[in-house]
């Protein structure tokens, strides 16, 4: 994003952020979004999660092949990676593939069929009233996603783990509840509610200004995905800088 | 009643709207035509605040909405219906859900009224018992009827409609022109028609404003239409074969 699309994504977000016109109709969109965003990925996180986790822990064995390294060790790190980096950022690039690309493409159809204008002339304020229930499911979903994600990718670990013969259910369980640092999971979650405000607002963003045909749409449904995964690693850097 | 003055708006270098100014009486079929790039869509735009004008003012019933801020546009928001050339209805949404969504938006009514509301609008379009069909559903002229629907549900002062004929055939067009003439006349609206279908400005242009490069070439009624020596003018009304037969008619 250049200095001139991000003043319009804050002023978008200023218009997003006005008093709603009606809280229940906004209530049941919120409801719906949420519906949309977070049960609608929990199969598709809970595959990749317990599969990142296996694949993690045969990596793990892998590589710290030696006598002087317990095997208790994967458990930790496994543990670690999968709460600090793999459920939130994997799932966050993830979910930006799947709901960034539908958000914009919904919005941008929306916009290119005369919809939003048609919100707009209702009196209705249409940065809200699309945009506004997104966020709210993004940065509620993203982190029980991402929680769920978390434990799935540890138990996807210990299954890898055990079956290929790689660590013993006993080394796995030691390492995973030996110097567990609670705060981690702090971590993690304010990674996952930012994650969640970058998957929905700027993919929202990218639909809300387009101009043009079904062309331009798919275009801006392409741009949401490429801005919010780089933006979600950009993010991941600074809250990790910021709260490690 | 609905006046502008001295509208001018322009994109880049290209001067859209060259200080045109108008009055729309309320009860009266107000018509903007003008050939493709004219400028009557943009025009249509500044009025309903979709477009802010570099210069000149929109009135509605002497309240300045040029220069109203978003809160105090919203109210005058609630006094419009407006018919899109597309129809613009939401996808996501049944019919019923469709002409029910302002109401929801707007209203403290319970579902019952809301819902005897909807019906009586789709009843006066003619759509009675299509509540549960999605716009994928229906006919293009079907959705027009339910734009219209949605368009009055509200009982709009003020009443917009972009091209109302494109893309429709000659039978279902005169229906909807049939239409808007009749809801204007029953509920005294101010109705502003953007279109360059002749047979709607014979058929309904009580007051009709030609367009021609973004300026204001004539004004006067479909009565008066066939009988100007605007040659611009001219050239658009008689463009057709069977327009040019019918001349000495009118």
């Amino acid at each position: 994003m250049n200095f001139t699309n991000f003043g319009r994504y804050l002023l978008l977000l200023r218009a997003v952020f006005r008093r709603p016109e009606k809280f229940r109709i906004y209530l049941q969109a919120i409801f719906k979004q949420m519906d949309f965003i977070g049960v609608g990925s929990v199969g598709l996180i809970a595959i990749i999660s317990t599969f990142i986790g296996a694949v993690m822990t045969l990596q793990i064995a892998f590589q710290l092949v030696s006598d002087l390294i317990p095997k208790t060790i994967i458990g930790s790190v496994n543990r670690d990676s999968s709460i600090l980096e793999l459920s939130p950022t994997i799932s966050a690039i993830v979910l930006a593939g799947k709901i960034g690309s539908a958000i914009s493409s919904e919005i941008g159809t929306m916009r290119v069929t005369e919809q939003i204008d048609a919100l707009e002339i209702m009196g209705i304020n249409s940065p809200g009233y699309l945009i506004l229930p997104k966020i709210i499911a993004g940065i509620t979903m993203v982190p029980l996603l991402v929680i769920m994600s978390m434990f799935l990718s540890i138990t996807g670990g210990y299954i890898g783990g055990t079956l290929s013969g790689a660590v013993t259910a006993a080394e796995y369980m030691q390492g995973i509840t030996t110097d567990f640092n609670p705060y981690t999971i702090t971590v993690a979650l304010v990674k996952a509610f930012v994650f969640g405000f970058i998957i929905t607002s700027v993919p929202a963003y990218e639909g809300f200004y387009v101009k043009g045909g079904a062309l331009e749409v798919a275009q801006a449904s392409t741009r949401a995905v490429v801005v919010s995964c780089i933006s979600i690693l950009a993010c991941d850097y600074l809250v990790t800088h910021l709260l490690l | 009643m609905i006046e502008i003055k001295d509208i001018h708006k322009s994109f880049g270098d290209n001067d859209v709207l060259q200080g045109i100014s108008g009055k729309f009486e309320p009860g009266v079929t107000n018509l903007i035509i003008g050939g493709s790039g004219s400028g009557k869509t943009t025009l249509l735009k500044c009025m309903i605040g979709l477009h802010q004008p570099e210069k000149g003012n929109v009135e509605y019933d002497e309240r300045e909405f040029t220069t109203m801020n978003f809160e105090e546009r919203i109210e005058i928001r609630k006094e419009i219906g407006m018919l899109f050339q597309g129809s613009a209805l939401f996808d996501s949404m049944t019919v019923e859900e469709n002409v029910m969504f302002p109401l929801n938006m707007f209203t403290e009514q319970s579902r019952k009224e809301k819902l005897e509301r909807v019906n009586f609008c789709l009843e006066r379009v003619n759509l009675e018992g299509k509540n549960k069909l999605f716009p994928a559903e229906l006919s293009g002229g079907m959705k027009k009827r339910v734009g219209i629907a949605r368009a009055i549900a509200m009982n709009p002062k003020y009443l917009f409609v972009d091209e109302p004929n494109s893309g429709l055939d000659p039978r279902t067009s005169i229906v909807i022109d049939e239409l808007i003439k009749e809801l204007t006349e029953e509920y005294n609206t101010t109705t502003i028609v953007v279109t360059h279908d002749m047979n709607s400005v014979m058929g309904i242009g009580d007051y009709i404003l030609f367009l021609h490069e973004g300026k204001k070439f004539w004004e006067g009624s479909n009565k008066e239409i066939a009988h100007t020596d605007v040659k611009e003018l001219n050239d658009f009304v008689f463009a057709s074969r069977f327009m040019k037969a019918a001349k000495g008619k009118f």
